[in-house]
């Protein structure tokens, strides 16, 4: 089992729990937070007419909700690129500290982007 | 007459000009790498325009058109899922599958369980859902032709379907990559130019306001408000199909491909960005297209010529800018079909040759030779097979039927993928029921639907396919099939468990903390990297 110990060697690098750490304080907020807004316009316009309501000339609520969703994809896109280029630092340094300790884990403690 | 001689004429050169390209690629398509994946070397933006030209279908081109010219804003659900499905894509799996998989997604699925159930469930699935994304392209194909030529649809399909089959056993994934990224360049320019012919008309002005007022005062509000509630089941269905439109994507095997030809995870990001603004753009672009249609050309014209809407960009074309831009506009909704169906052939036959006929059937040990060959077969069986179901689908919008596509897809390989990347528990038994549960589950239903039991007298547009009354009352299955997929995921990995300790001590189950850090590292070989790395470069994980 001598390959798994070097994977949990990885696992155990300062810059490998900060990246997790750093993805999931990212990616769990972000996922829950465009499901929730990409459902709600089917269920308002699947059950309700709260969105029919005219805006700008005839387009209408529902329409801007959509129009919404577009500017959100490309929002939220860049953030994460924005981000996950700079986690790419941190799978450098967690490469680095794998290969400079042997297990317990602790890196340089360049403060991470 | 002359139109007609005019569009051949144009056909005649995108054809000529795709073949070429296709002869051209081919001659370097030497190893299985080239083909299935391009030999891993495209550029970011590069695959980023392959990636918009794959997605960008039929389905996008004349189905979304086609559907908001019929029915206003409930074809924009299509545009809107579409685009959405991609923060999917890049926040939870284009990543780590670059960094797990090698040339098919069932390698994604491999790296974890090695198993070769895993990869025959894996191609399994790949196969249906390039199946039921084909006989929609097919669909649009004989739609388009049967406009453009005044030849019928059967005849359409067939002629369509021979070129394309040519075309993938030639090429390769070398051939397609550079068909997509022409035609994606193509389809934007015409679509952009359509939708400027829409806008600089008189009564709209270059305001796309006066589109959504000419629209609601010319043919009524209700092609501009959503369509009232209707009651629970159709409320679901709404639900439903959007369940499969943001989720699909993410498990649609020739999407999933492009990941896997370019060398790092940080080309597979820069290409989702190029992608996404392209698809956007684009999708902004569909009611402009569609209320343009339905004003300029009319909902009686666009309904006449094909009852499911499918030809009303290109008739729009014709309206607007005369017999040379109808060609023009045809004829690249053409390309855009064959390059696709290509894409998808790809796909399909890389994940039964290199997946099932390498993997499981030989062991491991077919040459390339013998691999490049079962996928050449394989890619002219999956076009008939393609071609002869395209047949009675002729009635159904390509979107509709794209729709179909992305539940299956969702159903089969999005639970499957999702719980590999961020499970830890989860085995082998748990992939293969996933895949097959969410697979049959969402088959069954959308033949216990009222899409194919469509009854004796079903309401135009459709024609009857199975004269029973469908038993299923939901038009899209997702919104039960997605969560089967993940019971069946669950189930199997509480079945499977006592066996997975035992592979897991056996070493024949790869552990969660190698998968863990190589799907967000990118780290393959360990020993290698970590102790001879003085990182430069990443290498290429293959």
């Amino acid at each position: 089992m001598e390959r798994q110990d070097e994977w949990i060697r990885v696992e155990r690098t300062s810059a490998f729990k900060e990246l997790t750490r750093q993805r999931k304080a990212f990616i769990l907020p972000a996922t829950i937070f465009f499901l929730v807004f990409y459902f709600g316009l089917p269920f308002l316009t699947a059950f309700t007419t709260v969105l029919d309501a005219n805006v700008i000339g005839a387009i209408n609520l529902a329409y801007i909700y959509a129009f919404a969703q577009f500017a959100m994809t490309w929002i939220l896109m860049h953030v994460y690129v924005s981000r996950a280029n700079r986690w790419d630092d941190l799978v450098d340094r967690a490469r680095h500290e794998a290969a400079e300790d042997d297990g317990t884990g602790d890196g340089d403690g360049r403060s991470s982007g | 007459m002359s139109d007609q001689t005019i569009s051949i004429i144009f056909f005649v050169l995108i054809i000529a000009l795709t073949l070429g390209i296709t002869v051209w690629a081919s001659r370097k398509n030497k190893s299985t790498s080239d083909h299935y994946v391009a030999g891993g070397n495209i550029k970011g933006w590069q695959n980023g325009l392959a990636i918009s030209g794959d997605y960008l279908s039929a389905a996008s081109f004349l189905g979304i058109a086609g559907a908001i010219s019929l029915t206003g804003f409930s074809g924009f659900y299509l545009s809107i899922g579409f685009l959405v499905a991609y923060l999917v894509v890049l926040l939870l799996v284009a990543e780590p599958l670059r960094n797990l998989g090698k040339y098919t997604f069932a390698d994604m699925l491999a790296s974890r369980f090695n198993k070769s159930s895993v990869r025959s469930a894996a191609a399994l699935s790949t196969i249906a859902i390039s199946m039921f994304y084909m006989i929609a392209q097919l669909n649009g194909a004989g739609a388009l032709i049967e406009l453009l030529l005044g030849i019928n649809y059967t005849l359409s399909v067939i002629v369509i379907g021979i070129l394309m089959t040519f075309y993938i056993v030639a090429g390769g994934m070398v051939a397609t990559t550079w068909i997509q990224i022409v035609k994606a360049v193509l389809l934007i320019a015409g679509t952009l130019a359509l939708s400027v012919l829409v806008l600089a008309q008189p009564s709209i002005g270059f305001n796309p306001v006066n589109l959504f007022n000419e629209v609601d005062s010319q043919i009524g509000s209700d092609m501009v408000v959503p369509p009232p509630p209707a009651g629970l089941v159709a409320g679901l269905d709404v639900i439903s199909l959007n369940i499969a439109l943001v989720l699909g994507t993410a498990g649609l095997p020739h999407i999933l491909i492009r990941f896997l030809t370019v060398p790092d995870a940080k080309t597979a990001r820069s290409s989702i960005i190029t992608a996404t603004w392209i698809i956007g753009l684009f999708y902004l672009l569909t009611p402009v297209l569609g209320y343009g249609a339905a004003l300029f050309v009319g909902q009686e014209a666009i309904a006449e010529q094909n009852p499911a809407g499918n030809t009303a960009a290109p008739q729009l074309a014709e309206a607007l800018g005369g017999p040379i831009f109808f060609a023009f506009i045809s004829a690249v909704a053409f390309a855009t079909i064959v390059a696709v169906v290509a894409g998808l052939v790809v796909a399909a036959s890389s994940a039964f040759a290199h997946d099932f006929y390498s993997n499981v059937i030989r062991g491991g040990e077919a040459s390339e030779q013998e691999q490049l060959r079962a996928a050449r077969f394989t890619a002219v069986g999956i076009s008939v097979l393609a071609i002869l179901l395209a047949i009675p689908a002729a009635s159904l919008n390509v979107a509709f039927l794209v729709a179909l596509a992305f539940a299956v897809a969702a159903s089969a390989n999005v639970p499957v993928i999702l719980l590999t990347i961020f499970w830890k528990r989860f085995n082998t038994t748990g992939a293969v029921a996933g895949i097959l549960v969410g697979l049959i589950s969402c088959v069954v239903l959308i033949i216990l639907s009222p899409n194919v039991m469509t009854g004796p007298n079903p309401e135009p547009p459709l024609t009857p396919i199975i004269p029973i009354e469908a038993p299923f009352p939901f038009v899209y299955p997702a919104i039960f099939s997605v969560p089967l997929g993940f019971l069946g995921c669950y189930l199997g990995t509480l079945l499977g468990g006592r066996g997975a300790e035992r592979e897991r001590e056996q070493g024949l189950q790869v552990s969660y903390d190698e998968i863990r850090v190589r799907s967000l590292t990118g780290i393959s070989n360990i020993e290698q990297e970590i102790h001879e790395a003085t990182p430069q470069e990443e290498p290429r994980t293959t």
